[in-house]
């Protein structure tokens, strides 16, 4: 049962971190590819936070999502004007430079020696009971997140953001602000990975760099377009069948030293396949351009 | 005071003269056609009133307001609207959500509307889906309305083009050729929107190289030539002017 809650927990972490994402790639139609570098902002922080001044992980957790925000809005700020592959390579640039920050400063973020003894968000003193306890938290910020990023798609405002990924120069000329939309999404996507990375932290206990590095970026980009860009069910479709989907291989007897390597590789033609084959993702409508 | 001013515009583009020093003046609810060969410009000056270019020299004055280095939504929501010569629809778009992007929002589409839908957010919504219908069935795509814009024929494009431009409420509104291309009964219902634009109301300066329908719309005509001004006034004398005939066709001169 342990197994199952904590992988349950694990899923609606990502999948709080793919819906994020899928606001800016699916509905924006920006490719980003340093997602990464919002979950890590928002679990560094707050867990930095709690380590060194003893703030409590609920309070950490809204400041590391504003970091992650406010981070959101600089990259925004200066990328709007970027088109399709050039923003894309400006954001998995930014990924790297968040991901050689916290390996390199070992002073504050200890480095790949990583950040132990993280506190969680209540300690109950059975570890079953703090598990369902978990797993109520994740799925009612999971819930939050659909119910929030419904409300935003599902309106004239939403209207607007789905113009620009469709022609952002036609809905500058129908009078929309697109500079203006742009990074107000970056920044509500930036936030809700920082969310799900201090939930991550807090939960896990333990983070270094590895958790935060390009291939996760990459991973969350291929739980978007898997699932389908630009709907709800698609990101929360596509977080779960790619996390999940490892732990198919452990059951069916391959072993560890042969699965993790393979899964990069089934993960990269999975990716190939969509492409080709189905580019608007499995519950998708929407395709990038 | 005239509707719109155009004072002195120059453009530069790598050393060649886009626009070279336009002067000209539209009043309100003209409607003027701006003709010219390939190159002449014509797009470079919609790009410019629209804020899509910025002029090297010269200025803009549109309803007494300096509009010369706005960026392009100020301008569009000032009351300019413009289509393009390449058509430009949000093409994973319904028909209707395509319309109402082209209607005028006060409140609805910011963010806090859409988290806390107020009364009045509400309202605003059913009236601008109202609107749109309305002006969908005007032009005859109402049935077309929950299918993705990308899924019109080339005419219809142009025909929900125009519906847009209705919806906007914008008082000055650039047309980049209208018609090319299409079907002889949808330029039919395109001129007849246009003429009805007009009568609503509407300022109308468009870009045309049919000159049938130049001469059939406008009441007033301008002439561009390698960014120059060449004629400007009455088309019935215009296209009999020697100048003009120059520009279209070359020096006569050999074959006369």
């Amino acid at each position: 049962m342990e197994y199952q809650l904590h992988l349950f927990i694990i899923t609606g972490i990502f999948i709080i971190l793919s819906l994020s994402l899928n606001l800016i790639l699916g509905y924006l139609g920006q490719p980003a590819l340093g997602h990464a570098a919002f979950f890590a902002i928002g679990a560094y922080s707050s867990s930095l936070l709690a380590l060194n001044l003893g703030v409590s992980p609920w309070i950490g957790l809204f400041i590391g999502a504003s970091f992650a925000a406010i981070s959101g809005m600089v990259i925004g700020y200066l990328t709007f004007h970027l088109k399709e592959d050039y923003f894309a390579m400006a954001t998995f640039g930014f990924g790297l430079i968040i991901y050689s920050i916290i390996k390199n400063w070992v002073g504050v973020t200890r480095g790949p020696m990583g950040l132990p003894g993280i506190p969680q968000f209540v300690a109950f003193n059975s570890l079953y009971s703090s598990l369902i306890f978990y797993c109520i938290l994740i799925l009612l910020f999971v819930l939050v997140t659909i119910v929030f990023m419904k409300r935003i798609i599902y309106s004239p405002f939403g209207r607007v953001i789905q113009s620009i990924r469709d022609d952002e120069l036609a809905a500058e000329a129908l009078g929309k602000d697109t500079r203006r939309v742009k990074i107000m999404i970056f920044m509500i996507g930036a936030f809700f990975a920082g969310i799900a990375g201090s939930l991550y932290a807090h939960y896990i206990t333990f983070i270094d760099p590895s958790s935060f590095d390009v291939m996760e970026s990459i991973l969350v980009v291929l739980m978007v377009i898997l699932g389908g860009m630009g709907t709800i069910g698609g990101s929360i479709l596509g977080a779960a069948v790619l996390i999940l989907f490892p732990e198919v291989l452990r059951f069916i007897g391959i072993p560890d030293a042969v699965a993790a390597p393979s899964r990069q590789m089934i993960y990269g033609f999975l990716l190939m396949m969509l492409v080709m084959k189905r580019p608007q993702g499995l519950m998708g409508k929407y395709k990038l351009w | 005071m005239p509707f719109l001013i155009l004072e002195n515009l120059s453009k530069l583009f790598d050393g060649n003269l886009a626009l070279d020093n336009i002067s000209l003046q539209l009043e309100e609810r003209e409607i003027v056609a701006l003709i010219g060969p390939n190159g002449s410009g014509k797009t470079t000056l919609f790009n410019i009133i629209s804020g899509f270019t910025k002029p090297d020299q010269g200025g803009i004055i549109f309803k007494g307001v300096k509009i010369t280095n706005l960026p392009p939504n100020k301008i569009s929501r000032l009351g300019i609207t413009r289509s393009f010569q390449r058509i430009r629809l949000f093409h994973q778009l319904s028909v209707l959500d395509n319309m109402l992007l082209a209607t005028r929002y006060k409140e609805g589409e910011k963010l806090s509307s859409a988290l806390f839908r107020t009364r009045s957010v509400q309202e605003e919504e059913e009236e601008n889906i109202k609107r749109s219908l309305g002006y969908l069935s005007f032009v005859g795509l109402l049935e077309k309305r929950d299918v993705p814009s990308e899924n019109l024929s080339f005419g219809q494009r142009k025909l929900l083009e125009l519906a847009m431009a209705f919806a906007s409420d914008a008082d000055l509104i650039l047309l980049d050729e209208p018609t090319s291309g299409v079907f002889p009964e949808t330029k039919a219902k395109i001129i007849e929107n246009i003429q009805k634009l007009n009568e609503e109301g509407k300022t109308i300066l468009f870009i045309e190289h049919d000159m049938e329908l130049v001469m059939r719309l406008a009441k007033r005509l301008i002439v561009l030539d390698h960014g120059k001004l060449i004629a400007d006034g009455c088309p019935d004398e215009i296209i009999s002017s020697e100048n003009v005939l120059d520009a279209y066709f070359g020096e006569r001169k050999f074959y006369a």
